[in-house]
């Protein structure tokens, strides 16, 4: 009997020490080159964000949003009410409906309440849009905060769309492609019945490049960079300005900052 | 038993009808048409084995997408050591630069419509 114990506790110590030595095998064997890599070049950000200088924005110039629309196939169904928006003009009083106070000339400046305002999506750091998903096709991008799209699982059920309270999600009510006035070969277009939206240019960000409206800013009213980064532009442009974000009160903490 | 000499001719007409697909190819001598691929390129390999590729290039598309768009990574190591950008169209189909004569070879033999080309775009063909 106590024979037979001792074997057993002996038998049992040594299958434990099995167990324990899966991991020192796993280094041991694990040098095997992994296959799929993220792009060197690629722009890294903590917490990408834009100030957009509303006091440099002329206001028939369209650079920004043409820019966009043509890199990201964007297309134009002519009908307001189908109207597909990454990057789109706002009068001041829809954007910013909050703002509504007796001394507001204080900081902002009056003249800009009647022009349209350069808007698009905030990227907010508590994203509605992503709460409401049911299908997990919108995520917030953990690594620099873009809230991300991924039109493969997309049913178009349209719940971001309620969620969304900056009018920044579009459905695909048709075909876009019949749409689409130049079509850049080098992303796709969507389908019927997709939601769409900016996507912080992430496919240029993965290339190195800054995203397409910023880029085509002549007036350079347009800054993009990263928020956790004291020295970024943007930090800047922070520091010494004051800035006013749409609908903060929401509590979705919009990434957008305009100077007005 | 009635009718025993009804029902069995009924029988035999019917399994003869629902056979056709079969025999019929057998009678006219013609089997379907196999697919021929026409593949326009300099490269000498893909980015993975031949065989590989043709039972799992699905598999692999699946596994590039989910890479791409939820992980923010780009490249591919190939079997031959070369990277390569992970893209349909811009990778993919700069070899295989004929859908027609390419994908929908087997897509129509097989009898499966992948609806990879409703958003993503088919460069112009070259033949």
């Amino acid at each position: 009997m106590d024979n037979s114990k001792r074997t057993f506790l002996k038998v049992a110590g040594f299958s434990l020490l099995g167990i324990g030595s899966k991991p020192i095998q796993k280094a041991l064997a694990g040098n095997e080159e992994p296959k799929i890599l993220p792009s060197p070049e690629a722009l890294t950000g903590k917490r990408w964000a834009m100030v957009i200088d509303m006091k440099k924005c002329k206001e028939d110039c369209r650079d920004c949003i043409n820019a966009c629309h043509q890199v990201h196939n964007v297309p134009d169904f002519g009908n307001p009410k189908d109207e597909v928006k990454w990057i789109w003009n706002e009068p001041y009083e829809k954007a910013f409906p909050g703002e509504e106070n007796e001394y507001i000339e204080e900081y902002i400046d009056t003249t800009l309440k009647g022009t349209e305002f350069i808007t698009l999506c905030n990227h907010c750091d508590n994203p509605p849009c992503v709460r409401v998903c049911p299908t997990k096709a919108t995520w917030k991008r953990e690594e620099d905060g873009i809230v991300m799209m991924d039109y493969h699982r997309c049913i178009g059920c349209r719940f971001c769309m309620a969620g969304c309270p900056y009018g920044s999600r579009s459905m695909n009510w048709r075909d876009p492609r019949p749409f689409i006035r130049e079509t850049n070969k080098e992303f796709p277009t969507r389908t019927r019945g997709v939601v769409e939206k900016c996507n912080f240019c992430s496919e240029r960000l993965a290339k190195g490049l800054i995203p397409a409206c910023v880029e085509a800013c002549k007036e350079k009213a347009l800054v993009f960079g990263d928020l956790e980064n004291p020295n970024s532009e943007v930090r800047e442009l922070l520091r010494f300005h004051h800035t006013i974000r749409r609908k903060p009160q929401l509590g979705t903490r919009p990434q957008i900052y305009y100077i007005a | 038993m009635y009718d025993t000499g009804k029902i069995i001719t009924g029988l035999i007409i019917f399994l003869c009808l629902i056979t056709f697909p079969l025999w019929y190819d057998a009678i006219t001598g013609k089997a379907a048409t196999k697919p021929e691929l026409k593949i326009i390129t300099k490269e000498k390999q893909c980015v993975e084995a031949t065989p590989y590729m043709r039972d799992s290039h699905m598999k692999l598309l699946i596994q590039w997408r989910d890479q791409v768009v939820r992980e923010n990574k780009q490249l591919y190591k190939g079997i031959d050591g070369k990277t390569y950008t992970m893209s349909l169209t811009n990778t993919c189909l700069n070899c295989h630069s004929n859908k027609e004569q390419f994908c929908d070879q087997c897509h129509n033999y097989v009898g499966v419509a992948p609806t990879c080309w409703n958003c993503h775009i088919i460069p112009e063909e070259k033949s």
